[in-house]
């Protein structure tokens, strides 16, 4: 081994990261070895907080700090608990936050069904959303999956489950994005925002 | 057939599946009809405003501008043909479809060869899926044909240990040797399968019949179910693990 074993181990490590090769792996690997400790330091502070100080909220299953039992957004008051907004990741969560324009509860799915991929209802937290709506107060539940057949299926099973308990359920509307052109729209996009036009105000 | 020489060529592709890849990309599965099952990379197809992104979700027939990348071929153009639409708004159907598509994608390899016919299977058996015929009928059938087409056609009309031709009744099934064992010759032998001549009456039927005469076909229940295991027994025997995508229709339709 020409390398030092620590080194080695890091470049090892790294390479195991989504999108960094070989390569890659080596040239931050020796960036850390050349920058000041502080650097080092804090991301190896960060990683080893990383698991220990998150866990997931009891109530949607968002990520939270650890030792909570419920999330910032399912202890707050302010926030409207009879409309429920599901999507599938974490990351969704904040993509909506950052909107600022929806003021009720979320619950995260922690994936979506894929029927070639093998992946059931029983590997989401698809249960726990039933039971969070049949003990009551909520009005709406709107299904933010994603607007592929992945977040359709979800978005159907959802919808079959959630019937009976007699609550408003809602999907996210379908058109054509910002900065889109109509010309290369797909048939689908395109067919849904014609039926779903709305009044010019 | 694209020669490798040209750098930019078109296909005609049904996606199979898709997965995330890097940063916005999604790499694709596809199987086409001038190549065969391959994969390709669509760039950025998960921002937002991608022109690409709505024609290449799974169970999509879409024409399809392919370059030939460092490793992989690129989508630089796509252009839905047929959509199947009602596929996606029937969790049943979105079910059977993805079983069709499961079973191509685990008998086929990225060999770079034309499948016209398969590929008109494929096609065919989704159009008829997004037809609302029956189900069962469409997917009995279409494995039978996807047998034929991948090597495996079972045999059906002579004992595959004696040789002569079966009788009116009920009869073994060898996974092994691929085909019906006669009542004499199954005596005794292990890991074989019932199969009772009504069932087999139907698959017989499917398997030297055109889809329309294949249609007429009006089974009971009792024999879609034995068909059904029969044949889902047969692929997990061939394919040497458990297909994902029955279990999660069990699931969906509640019978699990």
């Amino acid at each position: 081994m020409l390398l030092p074993e620590s080194i080695q181990s890091l470049i090892n490590a790294l390479e195991r990261l989504p999108g960094i090769g070989p390569k890659s792996a080596s040239r931050l690997a020796f960036y850390l070895l050349r920058a000041t400790d502080d650097v080092a330091d804090d991301l190896a502070l960060a990683l080893a907080n990383l698991k220990k100080n998150t866990a997931f909220c009891e109530e949607c299953f968002n990520i939270t700090e650890a030792g909570r039992e419920r999330c910032e957004i399912c202890e707050s008051t302010r926030r409207d608990g009879s409309v429920i907004c599901v999507v599938e990741e974490a990351l969704d969560v904040l993509a909506l936050e950052r909107t600022g324009g929806f003021q009720g509860k979320y619950h995260v799915l922690q994936g979506v069904l894929s029927p070639i991929e093998g992946i059931g209802p029983d590997d989401l937290k698809i249960k726990q959303l039933i039971a969070r709506v049949a003990r009551g107060g909520v009005q709406e539940v709107i299904l933010a999956t994603n607007p592929s057949m992945e977040g359709d299926a979800t978005a159907l099973y959802l919808r079959q489950q959630l019937e009976p308990l007699g609550v408003r359920v809602t999907r996210l509307a379908r058109g054509l994005p910002m900065g889109g052109d109509l010309e290369y729209a797909d048939q689908n996009t395109l067919l849904r925002a014609l039926s779903g036009r709305q009044e010019m105000s | 057939m694209p020669e490798p020489k040209f750098r930019s060529f078109r296909v005609d592709a049904v996606v199979l599946r898709h997965s995330d890849y890097g940063e916005a990309d999604r790499l694709l599965t596809l199987f086409t009809r001038q190549l065969g099952k391959t994969r390709a990379i669509a760039k950025g197809a998960r921002k937002i405003a991608s022109r690409k992104a709505g024609h290449i979700e799974p169970f999509t027939y879409v024409k399809l501008q392919l370059a030939q990348g460092r490793d992989m071929f690129i989508v630089t153009q796509a252009d839905t043909v047929d959509a199947y639409l009602p596929l996606r708004d029937d969790l049943v159907l979105t079910g059977h479809a993805a079983y069709a598509l499961e079973l191509l994608d685990r008998f086929t390899y990225d060999d770079q060869t034309e499948n016209p016919t398969l590929f008109r299977l494929l096609t065919d058996t989704l159009s008829r899926l997004a037809s609302r015929h029956d189900p069962w009928l469409v997917i009995r059938y279409y494995e039978m044909r996807l047998l034929d087409h991948v090597g495996f056609r079972p045999q059906l009309f002579e004992c595959v240990n004696c040789g002569r031709a079966i009788q009116p009744e009920d009869q073994f099934f060898s996974f092994s040797a691929g085909g019906v064992i006669c009542p004499r010759c199954g005596q005794g032998l292990k890991h074989l399968h019932n199969v009772s001549v009504e069932t087999l009456k139907y698959l017989r039927h499917f398997q030297r019949s055109s889809y329309a005469e294949a249609a007429r076909a009006r089974p009971s229940p009792e024999v879609q179910k034995e068909a059904e295991s029969l044949m889902q027994g047969y692929f997990t025997y061939l394919l040497e693990r458990e297909l994902n995508t029955p279990g999660f229709l069990r699931k969906i339709v509640g019978r699990d």
